[in-house]
């Protein structure tokens, strides 16, 4: 843990600040989000993040369409968003301010760099006046800091050139920010020397911005003074900062290890998935095979063969590529091996909105099949149960011979929280047994093996891999004959076939946690139902009904399929039903259908989370409250 | 535990009834791999047939190996997978000019780039057969079909051409009327370490009757089947009198030996590293109407995919020691809480 240092004389403390990076998506905001946040997490602050960007690479230089920004709420207690509106806007340039002020709480802070509010950036920005003077920022704090000539000014005698010194200005912006709030330099100094140490001209030149901006906070005489926000009362043990992608990847290397399989990961690269083919392919060391497939239809069929090779098959995507690999899900579902399929869910639908985030996928996965296709489906709900989140769904599949759908979103793929690290000899064994015996007498009297007979408790088919003498058998999408699996187009084999993919599906309830509610569990008037990255808004907005003396209960699923078997009697406690969801309305469907309660919809797809805000209006406007 | 008993043909042959067409080429197919498999060596267990859709991919369900019938187009990306995960076995993929041309001509290509390790059977025959006789991507220009009334448009692939264009390091062609030719053709494709790809002409009797006849029926083959043999002149005719040379435009022809000369005939070498040659030879024929060559085109090492990931897996292993998942958990910085 890094040193603890002594706040500044006047230092004001704070419960909790959202900060909001902004600027053009050359300017290095995510990384300067990015490093903000390691410095608070390692001082010991709770605090969630919200990375924002276009889907284009570089959008044209100073547009608003080229606008990237980075949300970060840290906190001297337990948080679970991301924050609803900023305290502070850091504004690189026009178009940053453009595009973000509007999410500004009135009276927060505008921070802003002047150099870049020339004429020519103002236009394209679309302002016809000036900002900073024609009155729009009348109702903040606006500190006007010419980051980019102060920069240029103090990296000038290192010799860097222009072009160099102009781009170490993010670090100028960090160092401001980090003096502010009193965050410690030891990390961000650290890094630069691992990041950049190859080019100490590049590393020194970042540097020397970094401490001009914090010199600058602590001389300019411009701010009034600094703010601390102390650390998190939190659950001791060893902590790391996990976004969701990363968690999730781990997860997977996890379940590999618990279930003692070789994972091979087929994937063809798709916003905001493809950051977990870069994580896992980095650790051949764990055995993990990674192939980038030629398109999305072969990435989920490797992992489908690698599967009937023994492997732990995993695929990763998006929406759009769940759509390319539908088929293959099916045929998957008839051969009922295990396999994994995991689901970035993203804005759409098509391109869509790529890099922001939405839950839309729910009934794609569920339905979205040709045939009689059942298959479970796992959710996550913050960034680091990603890795729980993985191993369950894992577990799922190998255990039932099935595959199974992870969906996770952009929210979470990219989001960053504190996570305190699992003790690994709670992690389940998830190991399961090769079939390596024959396991029928034919009518002759010989030893033979049925791929489809079935563990009468699971209703999983033996798993016998290639290699293994005397098991050889032939599996194939073609309608197979209970318990032999040779091909049968006989009606009712077909119709009990159905039956028993659909059952074996259902009796997974039977080996999955019962729902927990939280909150006025015995006398709530409403219950609020989630599922995925909804739950830090969700438990955010009932915990401030709660304290207006509402009586509000909360629950969250993780199994979407099938569904905990007490969430009916769960739903019919309650007079009433919300279900919050960033899509119009998809899991409500499937309680309405299968519960008959009248369960109501909020929705919101903007492509980006609920606030804990919004959630809060609209709980109370169920109650009439 | 692995039996080293030699087998039998009959070993190789599932207890499931044949139902390909009577008379349908794909039964002499069948035939030849289950002759070639005892001489292989190789043990059932290890071996697996992965098929896409077609009549050609009902092939994994007649031998007593692991197989599976896929979806279609796609046995060589499941291929792939296995391959890639399981290096022990031999890996064998099935199917017709539909299922690995058209709908999964994608796999195809990228597994035959990719050197990855199978021995993939490219039964052409230049008609789709299971859904009753609609032109294929091998179908002739003109083609008269029920979804061709009019004669089909498109320009036909010629698979040894794609695949040699694939970057593919073993290409061969034969047919389903010499069983010897076959059985020695697949023998060389499974000896290749890496991406196999075998084209084979094969009889469609019910909806493309004849489509290989004119070269490759008995009266015919001398005259019209070109031999191509790894360190000898290309030369074909009864008396070996006709041959291939490359003109000075770098042209290949057939020619009569007499009027060029002997060393003038082209002696084909399939080690080549450039493919261009065999490029080439694959173009000598427009269909199979005209002298068209025969045996392997191309077979050149290089290193196979499973085993070059395998490699890659071994040094991160030399390198870094077995994974570690509690040193993973801390590979980023940490902090602790008391």
């Amino acid at each position: 843990m890094a040193d603890l240092e002594i706040p500044p004389t006047g230092a004001v403390d704070l419960d909790r600040v959202i900060i909001r990076f902004a600027g053009d998506s050359g300017d290095g905001m995510q990384l300067t989000g990015d490093r903000f946040t390691s410095a608070s997490a390692v001082f010991g602050n709770d605090l969630l993040t919200l990375p924002d960007f276009p889907a284009e690479i570089r959008a044209p230089a100073g547009t608003v369409a080229g606008v990237s920004a980075f949300q970060v709420h840290i906190s001297d207690h337990e948080i679970t968003t991301p924050g609803d509106e900023p305290n502070v806007l850091v504004a690189m340039n026009p178009a940053a301010l453009r595009s973000e002020l509007g999410r500004l709480a009135v009276g927060g802070t505008v921070i802003v760099n002047t150099d870049s509010f020339d004429e020519r950036n103002l236009t394209k920005a679309g302002y016809r006046s000036d900002p900073l003077t024609d009155g729009t920022l009348d109702r903040y704090s606006v500190y006007e800091v010419p980051m980019t000539s102060l920069t240029k000014d103090a990296v000038a005698p290192l010799g860097v050139k222009p072009r160099d010194a102009e781009r170490s200005k993010n670090f100028f912006a960090l160092g401001l920010l980090s003096w502010m709030y009193t965050r410690p330099l030891e990390p961000t100094l650290q890094w630069i020397e691992e990041k950049f140490g190859k080019r100490p001209e590049v590393a020194e030149a970042n540097r020397t911005a970094f401490r001009t901006g914090h010199a600058f906070g602590e001389t300019a005489e411009l701010f009034d003074h600094p703010y601390t926000v102390k650390p998190a009362v939190q659950t001791p043990g060893t902590y790391t900062s996990i976004n969701g992608n990363t968690a999730l990847a781990w997860g997977l290397i996890a379940a590999s290890q618990l279930a003692k399989l070789p994972m091979f990961l087929g994937s063809y690269p798709i916003t905001p998935a493809s950051d977990i083919l870069h994580e896992l392919s980095k650790h051949k060391n764990f055995g993990v095979r990674t192939l980038q497939a030629e398109d999305e239809i072969a990435g989920i069929g490797a992992a489908l063969g690698a599967a009937f090779g023994g492997h732990l098959g995993v695929t990763t995507t998006s929406g759009p590529g769940i759509a390319l690999k539908s088929e293959t899900m099916g045929l998957a579902v008839s051969l009922e091996l295990p396999l994994l399929i995991i689901d970035i869910q993203r804005g759409g639908p098509s391109t869509g909105l790529p890099t922001k985030t939405e839950a839309a996928d729910l009934l794609q996965v569920m339905y979205g099949r040709h045939g009689e296709s059942p298959i479970p489906i796992v959710a996550a709900f913050a960034p680091s149960h990603c890795f729980f989140a993985a191993i369950e769904a894992v577990r799922i599949a190998l255990k039932y011979r099935t595959p199974v759908v992870l969906l996770s979103d952009g929210y979470l793929a990219n989001g960053s929280e504190p996570w305190r690290l699992p003790n690994l000899a709670d992690l389940p064994d998830i190991s399961v047994a090769f079939a390596t015996e024959t396991n029928h007498v034919s009518a002759e009297g010989e030893p033979e093996f049925w791929p489809y007979l079935r563990d009468p408790d699971t209703l999983a088919r033996p798993w016998a891999v290639p290699g293994t003498p005397g098991l050889m058998h032939r599996i194939g999408g073609i309608e197979k004959q209970d318990g032999s699996g040779n091909i049968s187009y006989e009606p009712a084999n077909h119709e009990r076939m159905v039956h028993l993919r659909a059952d074996k599906v259902a009796g997974i309830a039977n080996d999955i946690p019962l729902l927990d509610v939280h909150g006025d569990v015995d006398d709530g008037e409403i219950l609020v139902l989630g599922w995925g990255s909804t739950w830090g808004a969700i438990d955010g907005a009932v915990n401030r009904c709660r304290a207006r003396g509402q009586k509000v209960a909360r629950a969250h699923l993780v199994h979407l399929n099938p569904f905990p078997p007490n969430l009916g009697e769960i739903l019919r406690r309650y007079p009433r039903v919300l279900v919050p969801e960033l899509n119009l309305g998809q899991l409500v469907k499937l309680v309405r259908a299968e519960f008959l309660v009248d369960a109501r919809s909020y929705t919101k797809v903007q492509g980006v989370p609920f606030t804990a805000g919004e959630l809060e209006a609209a709980i109370l406007k169920e109650l009439g409250a | 535990m692995t039996d080293l008993t030699a087998t039998a043909a009959k070993d190789w042959a599932s207890d499931q009834e044949v139902r390909w067409c009577p008379g349908c080429g794909d039964y002499g197919i069948l035939k030849a791999v289950q002759m070639l498999m005892p001489d292989l060596g190789g043990r059932p267990e290890n071996t697996v047939f992965i098929s896409g859709i077609g009549c050609a991919a009902r092939f994994p369900y007649y031998m007593n190996t692991y197989g599976m019938h896929s979806i279609h187009g796609r046995a060589p990306a499941i291929a792939t997978g296995l391959a890639m995960a399981r290096d022990d076995l031999d890996v064998w993929v099935v199917g017709g000019d539909g299922d690995m041309l058209s709908i999964g001509g994608n796999h195809l290509i990228h597994a035959l780039r990719r050197n990855v390790n199978l021995t993939i059977l490219l039964f052409n025959n230049q008609i789709y057969g299971l859904t009753k006789g609609q032109y294929s991507p091998t179908s002739e220009v003109g083609k008269v079909t029920k979804s061709t009334p009019f004669g089909s448009l498109d320009q036909p692939f010629n698979p040894v051409s794609v695949a040699l264009g694939a970057e593919a390091s073993f290409v061969a062609r034969t047919h389903d009327l010499d069983r010897a030719h076959m059985i020695e053709t697949f023998r060389r494709a499974r000896e290749h370490r890496g991406a196999a790809l075998v084209e084979i002409y094969q009889n469609c009797n019910v909806f493309n009757d004849g489509a290989f006849g004119a070269i490759t029926s008995r009266s015919a083959r001398d005259e019209m089947l070109i031999p191509l043999v790894h360190g000898q002149a290309i030369r074909f005719g009864k008396e070996r009198e006709k041959g291939v040379m490359i003109d000075g435009q770098g042209r290949a022809l057939i020619v009569k030996v007499r009027d060029v000369g002997e060393e003038a005939i082209l002696v084909h070498d399939e080690t080549r590293t450039e493919p261009g040659l065999a490029f080439l030879l694959s173009r000598l024929s427009s269909g199979p109407t005209e002298p068209t060559p025969v045996g392997v085109f191309r077979a050149v090492p290089r290193p196979d995919y499973g085993g070059e990931t395998n490699r890659q897996l071994a040094a991160a292993q030399d390198k870094s020691g077995p994974g570690d998942l509690s040193s993973l958990l801390h590979s980023r910085p940490t902090w602790d809480v008391a």
